[in-house]
């Protein structure tokens, strides 16, 4: 989830470390573990050698013929989204905020899957789009679409190089192996495998680091449990941390201290908590952002598309005990202290730093064996955030940028070298920005502060597109340009406690303090969502409609023909299946409250 | 029609999961006692990956017939 958690850029790792004389973590691999390693990286080549010949038009190389089982498809949806973001950063969430975490999760992540399959996923598939700029353009308009697909293609280039960069610095770290040489391996895997298979040697091999990540990463959290004397003794623990910080019992809660934002460590009270994250940005990356929906976009019929990411919800609604909890693991074994256990290297502030929780995990319970799958559960995370980004780039620049202006008149085999020339242009890019971020650290952020302005409206004209059929295409444009320039405003009038007015906010007046950058960023979503919101209504009304009903069939809520599905099981039947995974979400809050 | 995935994912953990239990019968148990807290963890997970490799290739072959 780029959006959600900062990508942590590794910048400390080692270096203090290294100075100070603290323990480095360092991984000592055996012959076994590169075996291991080396099997996996030729299965993932082979993957993609072996889907070359069942590709033949560009159908096929961008929407894998849409052709694949919804369950398929789901863990596609799932892996691709269980990039490096999500393993290191959640570890490294769960160690700073507890159980809380899981806000992520059962309020930031399980209801937007359910409503995309139940609600949205109808318009994606049933209309003739092939991306989701497609779906603006036959909804809206040209420049809508447009302004969407530059965006998009900006932001994944982006951040597959930052996946990339970090992918080197950490096996830099851990494995003392060369910057340049990661870089250059990494790259040239992932560009193999989707220059000869395409989107399905994608969302297979997203399948395959799927379970590599669960069943890599299962048995560290069962022994690190074991080592803290279980569930009872790690809160044991974690009681004791939270009161040391200050919020006692915080770390153990999900809910119970989201009253006020003073009383957790997230520094966010509940309702900007379920505003912020669990509506307006959680819906606009599970609802609008194609590298997920180009997933179930794949899928072979309209109920396996609206199922992939009801079911893709399912394994993510697991996932707090994989992500999250070695975080959480840390803190207690840390709190615990004592005979030579487990220890994590300092970040540059002098703080554990929290980054490192997996690699530091992995040296210490697994032996050589185990190691080399942990490790390359680690290696499948980083290449599964790289391929999701670029396989959604190649097809929005193919589709929206390069058939729908430059060359309108493209034969099916031409868009299929122009697919496989852009997944290597778009690794190249990739590349720079690895090395861009290497060399400046603002940059990232400063890009990563744009992003975040131009997503937190996206949803609102999804949400009006979809269900209000009078919004017009002037509408969605000026209001997401409106909503953009919302969410600069309030960035520029508010700060996060502590920071000084610049990159952090404040930078007109730091008018309005919030107690963390987590909260001024939630706050900034709901903000930007308002204003879109209200400014594409405004101007929807004030504009004459630039579409009829009849080009408005299928792209509408209230023009579209109800999708019957009495005849199937219950399990077959996207709504049923909705609310059960919703019930579950809600079982899971009030357990863990 | 496609290549079927559970095909190369079983045979990937029915790899990864024999050399894991190959290992976890000829290494020194040391590392054991060391990391994983005293458990051959090659040996079990070795036998999960085992396990859950040749159910995915079993199950592609029943799809077939």
């Amino acid at each position: 989830m780029q959006f959600l958690t900062p990508m942590p850029v590794f910048a400390a790792a080692g270096g203090p470390a290294a100075a100070s004389g603290v323990r480095e973590v360092v991984l000592h691999l055996a012959p076994v573990d590169y075996v291991i390693l080396g099997l996996y990286f030729l299965f993932v080549i082979a993957i993609g050698w072996v889907l070359r010949k069942y590709l033949k038009t560009s159908t096929d190389f961008f929407e894998s013929g849409r052709s694949l089982p919804a369950w398929v498809c789901a863990l596609g949806f799932i892996g691709a989204n269980l990039g490096a973001q999500e393993v290191i950063g959640m570890a490294a969430s769960g160690a700073k905020y507890g159980i809380a975490t899981s806000h992520f999760y059962w309020v930031g992540a399980i209801p937007a899957m359910v409503f995309v399959g139940v609600f949205m996923m109808p318009f994606y598939y049933g209309s003739k789009a092939r991306s989701v700029p497609e779906y603006l353009k036959l909804r809206f308009d040209e420049k809508t679409r447009i302004f969407n697909a530059l965006s998009f293609a900006v932001m994944t280039v982006f951040s597959s190089g930052i996946s990339m960069h970090a992918l080197a610095l950490l096996l830099n770290s851990i494995l003392h192996v060369d910057y340049n040489l990661c870089i250059l391996v990494s790259s040239l895997i992932v560009l193999i495998y989707i220059v000869t298979g395409g989107l399905t040697s994608a969302i297979y091999n997203e399948v395959l680091q799927f379970f590599l990540i669960v069943l890599g990463l299962l048995p560290l959290v069962l022994l690190g449990l074991k080592d803290i004397g279980g569930w009872s003794g790690l809160m044991h623990q974690l009681q004791g941390y939270s009161a040391a910080q200050g919020m006692p019992g915080a770390w153990s809660h999900s809910w119970a201290y989201m009253g006020s934002e003073k009383s957790n460590p997230m520094g966010i009270e509940w309702f900007g908590l379920v505003m912020g994250l669990g509506f307006v940005l959680s819906f606009g990356y599970w609802c609008t952002d194609f590298l997920v929906v180009q997933r179930a976009m794949a899928a072979k019929d309209m109920s396996a598309a609206r199922r992939t990411p009801i079911l893709a919800a399912i394994p993510k609604m697991m996932f707090p005990a994989l992500v999250i909890l070695p975080g959480m693991l840390a803190v207690a074994l840390l709190q615990r202290g004592g005979h030579g256990g487990f220890s994590l290297p300092p970040a540059a502030d002098g703080t554990p730093n929290y980054n490192m929780v997996v690699p530091a995990m992995l040296a210490q319970y697994f032996p050589n064996g185990m190691l080399g799958v942990g490790l390359t559960a680690l290696m499948a995370s980083f290449m599964s955030g790289m391929a999701g980004n670029v396989t959604a780039f190649n097809t929005v620049w193919t589709y929206d940028l390069y058939q729908g202006h430059l060359n309108k008149t493209a034969t099916d085999a031409h868009l299929v070298t122009v697919g496989r020339i852009t997944t290597v242009v778009g690794l190249l890019i990739s590349v720079a920005c690895a090395y861009a971020a290497r060399q400046y650290n603002n940059i990232m952020d400063m890009l990563q502060l744009v992003f975040g302005f131009v997503n937190a409206p996206l949803f609102a004209i999804f949400l009006l597109g979809m269900f209000w059929r009078r919004a017009t295409g002037h509408g969605a444009f000026f209001g997401l340009l409106l909503g953009t320039l919302s969410a600069m405003i309030f960035h520029g009038l508010t700060i996060p406690v502590g920071e000084t007015a610049w990159i952090k906010g404040g930078w007109i007046a730091p008018h309005w303090v919030f107690h963390s950058s987590m909260a001024q960023n939630f706050w900034m979503a709901i903000f930007a969502f308002v204003g879109c919101f209200a400014a594409t209504v405004i101007i929807s009304l004030a504009t004459a409609p630039n579409k009829t009903d009849d080009q408005l069939r299928g792209l509408v809520y209230s023009l579209t023909e109800k999708i019957r599905d009495h005849g199937t099981p219950w399990y077959g039947r996207p709504a049923v299946l909705g609310v059960v995974v919703l019930a579950g979400a809600v079982a899971l809050n009030i357990i863990f409250w | 029609m496609h290549l079927d995935v559970r095909i190369p994912m079983g045979l990937l953990f029915l790899l990864v999961g024999l050399i894991l239990v190959v290992y976890g019968f000829t290494s020194d148990p040391a590392i054991y006692a060391q990391h994983s807290l005293g458990e051959n963890i090659n040996l079990t997970w070795g036998g999960i990956f085992v396990v859950f490799g040749a159910a995915m290739l079993l199950l592609s072959r029943l799809r077939r017939s």
